[in-house]
């Protein structure tokens, strides 16, 4: 009985399944999916050596300044850091007094207990990094994880800053739809091809950075790739630190444990 | 199962002589895992991924508990909480990570388990119920682990929330207020977000009740084994303790290093990138899948693509999402061979390897986008699926030809077995008669 159920169901679910997969298919066959430019053009992010990549990465304290000192100077007039803190910065060499000089230099909007306004007033290490006021086109997204939330990480945001071009008149020519509107720009690492964001990195020399590295463009977004990682992860040293002591603890102990088990289990024909 | 020769539980020490008069939780334990419960003695590792399920329960209540000390359930403060238990929550980082990949993990180990009960048989008579409430743990699991990718409220956790409650709006009639009443709105937010945070921290204890049940009923009859051929004699088993508590050290050993391998070197290398952006009502994501766990269940679902005579296919979709899970509950009925185990069923075996590399396709399809060939590949990989439970599981095991079993587990073990009386009423169950 269960069985004439059992297979009458297999049936039904089998000639249903068949009915979608005999419509896809047929529709498949008779208007094959067109190309979009986006899929013939998109390129995959180039690959960057960071000093935070692999099991063993740790932050390369210099680089990361440097980046910082990009995010500030150019990246900071429209996107904001909204997770991380003044006071996170010590962990990059700043000292206290540096923090503060960093946080006092932005305007935080402070919500006033006495009066109920908000007021804007000069940072203190434990705010965070302020809101900043963007008007124009696009929205551009908070840097704080960037890293973490597209896929290639910091790879990703390197060639995102150093991929601009022009759009090839190949490209043009086969996909004439895919002309970049106005207002936007050609950039083939972005998934739609074409982004809001203007190329905020334009010229070697942008950033005068304070230990002398020559900033050319691909120096400048290399080092504040490597800062968004730090940004994304502040904690990476810690978690890498942590991971190979408790994986030597397993190790040792598993081994012990096979021992163990070899031992109880001597003799005894399984 | 209390065999007659398990050993008793006899304590010198004068202070466990009291205890075990007035509260005998010491001999309770012993008598479930330690050296009172005899356990067959050709368990292969295959019967280690049960204990790790629940060590995996464990690592997933103790680091929830401690992120629940620290999250905020509300919508406007739930992302921002889960990034202050990653920066400032001494180590939080470890916490987060842990548990979420201790998800991973928990489901993992247990479609091991699953697919260690489809090959040896372990759902079949005397352990039809040890199935059914491993079949409930699965569901709960299920409904615990989407409620928790919510909580963050990344935009993964927003439109999987939005996609997985829409299919409750499939049903005809009553489904737009079941799904307005589940949710506490239109859509997902402030008021789902609090519930589903809830029901997320009630329903582990859920799990963990069934768990009990589960285990307790394993007891009655006792542990399966890879012959399939049910205990006979003392020479058939070793005591629980220190057999199988050494074993299953070893193995809890290889198991960790392998998760904290993944929790402190590649702890987001099993989530999605679109769940560290906030939800974003406004904003859909291109591609929206759930964690790696569900794909094989997504892919049924997106498998639908049209109406099947009044049946629309959305709706299509969701029976059989559902139906691919309540299948396992009948499967002690479907299949009606009296050899338990894969070991000596040889249709049975090739059909098994055939499911697993179909839910392995099923898997890779549910993860990809819902765009041919993708959405043809998971099509016939559906056909597959329900074809084999529904109908080549039940033909097979009455047509199939099994191979002669071994008398008892002390045979196959050691080649001859001059221990067990050749008396078949000793032990009940199934197994073939000796060759005779």
């Amino acid at each position: 009985m269960i069985r004439i159920i059992s297979i009458l169901a297999g049936v039904f679910f089998t000639f249903a399944l068949l009915i979608s997969f005999s419509k896809g298919a047929y529709s498949y066959v008779s208007e094959p999916p067109a190309a979009t430019a986006a899929n013939v053009y998109h390129k995959e992010p180039k690959e960057l050596e960071l000093a935070s990549n692999g099991p063993f990465g740790k932050f390369d304290r210099q680089q990361v300044q440097r980046g910082f000192q990009v995010y500030t100077e150019v990246c900071s007039n429209c996107h904001m850091l909204h997770q991380v803190a003044f006071r996170d910065l010590k962990t990059l060499g700043y000292n206290d007094d540096e923090v503060k000089a960093i946080a006092a230099k932005l305007k935080i909007p402070h919500y006033d207990a006495k009066t109920g306004e908000v007021k804007t007033v000069s940072g203190m290490p434990t705010d965070h990094f302020p809101p900043v006021v963007y008007g124009g086109q696009g929205s551009p997204p908070d840097l704080s994880l960037i890293t973490k939330a597209r896929e290639g990480g910091p790879a990703y945001v390197y060639s995102l800053l150093t991929g601009y071009e022009k759009q090839s008149g190949d490209m043009l020519a086969k996909f004439p739809d895919a002309k970049t509107p106005d207002g936007l720009y050609y950039n083939p690492y972005f998934a739609n091809l074409n982004i809001a964001m203007p190329p905020p990195l334009t010229s070697d020399g942008q950033v005068t950075y304070k230990d002398g590295t020559k900033p050319t463009v691909d120096q400048m977004a290399r080092d504040v790739a490597a800062f968004l990682v730090w940004t994304a992860e502040p904690k990476l040293e810690n978690r890498h630190q942590a991971g190979f002591a408790v994986l030597g603890f397993l190790i040792f102990a598993t081994i012990l444990a096979y021992m163990a088990y070899q031992n109880v289990w001597a003799g005894k024909k399984h | 199962m209390s065999f007659p020769w398990a050993q008793t539980y006899k304590p010198t020490n004068p202070l466990m002589v009291w205890v075990d008069e007035k509260l005998p939780l010491p001999r309770f334990v012993y008598n479930a895992v330690g050296a009172g419960y005899p356990v067959p003695r050709n368990l292969n590792y295959a019967w280690n991924f049960g204990v790790l399920a629940g060590f995996c329960l464990m690592i997933q209540i103790v680091t929830g508990v401690v992120l629940a000390m620290h999250y905020a359930s509300n919508a406007g403060m739930a992302f921002d909480s889960v990034e202050h238990i990653m920066r400032d929550v001494n180590y939080g980082w470890m916490l987060r990570y842990a548990h979420s990949n201790g998800a991973s993990a928990f489901f993992a180990v247990v479609y091991i388990h699953i697919f260690r009960g489809f090959f040896y048989g372990s759902y079949k008579p005397p352990r039809e119920m040890i199935w059914l409430l491993g079949v409930v743990i699965f569901l709960l699991m299920m409904a615990t682990a989407f409620m928790g990718y919510v909580l963050p409220w990344g935009q993964m956790s927003f439109w999987g929330a939005q996609v997985i409650t829409g299919l409750f709006s499939a049903f005809p009639l009553v489904g737009t207020a079941i799904h307005t009443w589940l949710l506490g709105g239109f859509a997902p937010g402030d008021a789902a977000l609090n519930r589903f945070f809830s029901l997320h921290f009630l329903l582990p204890f859920v799990i963990l009740g069934v768990v009990i049940l589960h285990i307790w009923s394993l007891h009655i009859p006792g542990s399966s084994n890879p012959t399939g051929v049910e205990v006979k004699s003392e020479s058939d088993t070793v005591p629980f303790h220190p057999y199988y508590t050494a074993k299953d050290g070893f193995g809890l050993g290889v198991f960790l290093i392998l998760y904290c391998a993944v929790v402190f070197f590649a702890p987001n290398q099993f989530g999605h990138p679109d769940n560290y952006i906030v939800a974003n009502p406004m904003q859909t994501p291109a591609h929206i899948v759930p964690e790696w766990y569900f794909w094989p269940f997504y892919a049924i679902l997106r498998a639908f693509t049209q109406d099947f005579f009044i049946i629309p296919a959305k709706l299509m979709g969701v029976l059989a999402m559902f139906s691919s899970i309540l299948v396992w509950f009948f499967l002690p009925w479907l299949d009606r061979s009296p050899v338990r185990s894969g070991n000596y069923r040889p249709l049975h075996r090739k059909f098994f390897w055939v499911l697993v590399a179909d839910v392995a396709v099923l898997g890779y399809c549910g993860g990809a986008p819902a765009r041919e060939p993708y959405v043809m590949i998971s099509q016939i990989a559906a056909i597959y699926y329900f074809l084999h439970f529904l109908v080549i599981l039940p033909l097979v095991s009455s047509l199939e030809k099994p191979e002669p079993l071994p008398f008892s587990i002390t045979e196959s073990v050691l080649g001859t077995d001059d221990y067990t009386a050749r008396d078949l009423h000793a032990a009940p169950g199934l197994h073939a008669s000796p060759a005779a």
